[in-house]
């Protein structure tokens, strides 16, 4: 299996050095793997070390409006958090967008470079990529990877000329087209939330307190931001801190006192 | 978990498919359709790993698309059948890079073009372990009808074994479709015969079945061509219609 590398390049070719078998394929270059006896360590190894994102919530759903994406901004590192405020929804273009869970490294790159290559089916179609589309790309160059270490859980969600789509691509090369998805560790907290709470119907303003509030109960009290995709591209609804956002759903109220001690009388 | 299995009745084939795309514990969908229609009279039926299934599945489909423009004719069931088994088996051995090989190369000299860790094995012989996997992980059951020999079924799991059968299942639910087709199939059956069979199919499975599935797709394949029949849900996805 030949491994699509176009993304390492400066300037990706559209089409590779023809040899006339091959006369408009991209031609896929390989690189050699690291020489080792113990493969299987090593890769673990690697993964472990380039595997930020744990401890994930990410959602998305399509709603009568368009769609809405959200997602927690924790970004932790085996046992503490490395950053509150990592942007853990990656913008495509402007109708596009991505969601990250597990490898920071992985995700980022592999969005950066759907981007690149949703801009130039842009500029060769002299009309915007579908999601649909830009969905296959990324899946099939997770496929061609497959194995090999990639960990990338992502959702893309975006408008096209068919209207809001939404997939969700996996590093094992899975792809699923569907109107509600939660990637991450955190997913069946926020899908217990989002299931109950989801109607097709909503407006933007209740689908994003959906979001919010799926994200919050998976997360409890980290940040989190939400995105809405309409007609008019995306747009971005919020980006709440989550200790803020318990108050407000939880305001503190004075505890009654049950019992008070009294003073002991005489002796 | 995953439940594939189908049946040839008189002049027709059905398929029948569980439709929940799962991962450890979590469905993340509950109607994705793992019934391909293959060509107009062909359909494919396949569980497995998620990406192999669509990427191996389109691959088949491409194919037998491309054999038809270039020769006109479409492939016959048996043909479109043989010809996947092909593909599976050559996966199934290959190895991306290199072979097994006896090499007179030292050890640790992976660097000279080989994809792939060089692990010592015996004296001169070096094996170079796969690092991307390429044998599909997929069973499948391929249902066509053509005018010369009627309705087939084929079975193909991905070790790439191939039969000519009248009924066959994969996955959990072949350990209760199996039996029950068994006991209850017969040669030369109805669509409604066949349609009550595959519900008592399903109902067993749903009942005693762990991790049963909710929901099931139904495809037939007769003299006029491949289509869905219907499906049978217990859980609807969503309200929303799908754009």
């Amino acid at each position: 299996m030949k491994l699509d590398l176009s993304g390492f390049e400066s300037t990706p070719p559209l089409f590779g050095a023809s040899d006339g078998l091959s006369h408009g394929f991209p031609t896929a270059p390989s690189f050699d793997l690291p020489i080792t006896g113990d493969f299987d360590g090593f890769q673990k190894e690697a993964v472990q070390m380039v595997k930020p994102a744990k401890g994930t919530t990410t959602l998305a759903f399509i709603f009568k409006e368009g769609v809405m994406v959200a997602a927690d901004s924790r970004a932790s590192m085996g046992g503490y958090i490395s950053s509150q405020s990592v942007k853990k929804i990656i913008e495509i273009n402007p109708y596009m967008l991505g969601t990250m869970a597990g490898g920071a490294a992985d995700c980022q790159f592999w969005h950066r470079n759907l981007g690149i290559k949703c801009r130039l089916h842009e500029l060769a179609n002299k009309r915007r990529i579908s999601v649909t589309g830009a969905s296959k790309l990324l899946a099939n160059i997770l496929y061609s990877y497959r194995g090999m270490g990639l960990s990338v859980g992502t959702m893309i969600a975006g408008w096209d000329e068919t209207g809001p789509g939404l997939y969700y691509v996996d590093s094992e090369g899975g792809r699923l087209k569907g109107t509600r998805f939660s990637v991450g560790s955190g997913s069946p907290y926020a899908y217990g939330v989002l299931d109950s709470g989801y109607r097709f119907d909503m407006s933007v303003e209740e689908a994003a307190e959906l979001a919010r509030r799926s994200i919050y109960h998976a997360t409890f009290r980290d940040g989190a931001s939400v995105y809405y995709v309409g007609p008019n591209g995306w747009k971005k609804m919020s980006g709440d801190d989550v200790g803020e956002l318990h108050y407000h759903y939880y305001p503190v109220m004075p505890s009654t006192v049950e019992q008070e001690m009294g003073e002991v009388s005489g002796a | 978990m995953e439940c594939v299995f189908g049946l040839v009745g008189n002049g027709f084939a059905i398929l029948v498919a569980d439709t929940s795309a799962v991962h450890s514990i979590l469905v993340h969908k509950s109607n994705e359709d793992k019934i391909m229609v293959l060509d107009s009279h062909k359909l494919v039926a396949a569980s497995g790993e998620p990406g192999d299934r669509v990427q191996f599945t389109e691959f088949i489909q491409k194919n037998v698309a491309l054999y038809q423009f270039r020769n006109g004719i479409p492939l016959t069931t048996a043909a479109a059948a043989n010809f996947t088994r092909g593909e599976l088996a050559t996966a199934l051995r290959k190895e991306s890079g290199s072979d097994c090989r006896n090499c007179d190369r030292a050890v640790g000299n992976g660097g000279s073009g080989s994809k792939g860790v060089s692990v010592y094995l015996q004296e001169g012989l070096v094996m170079v372990l796969r690092t991307s996997k390429s044998p599909y992980m997929v069973n499948i059951l391929l249902a066509g009808f053509d005018k010369e020999t009627g309705p087939s079924l084929y079975y193909l799991d991905y070790i790439a074994t191939l039969h000519k059968v009248e009924k066959a299942a994969f996955g959990y639910g072949s350990y209760f479709s199996l039996s029950m087709m068994d006991r209850h199939y017969h040669s030369g059956m109805s669509v409604e015969e066949a349609i009550g069979l595959v519900d008592k199919c399903i109902i067993e499975i749903r009942s005693r079945l762990v991790v049963a599935p909710p929901n099931f797709v139904i495809k037939i394949v007769d003299k006029d061509g491949a289509r869905e029949y219907a499906w049978r849900e217990t859980v609807k996805e969503t309200t929303a219609p799908l754009a």
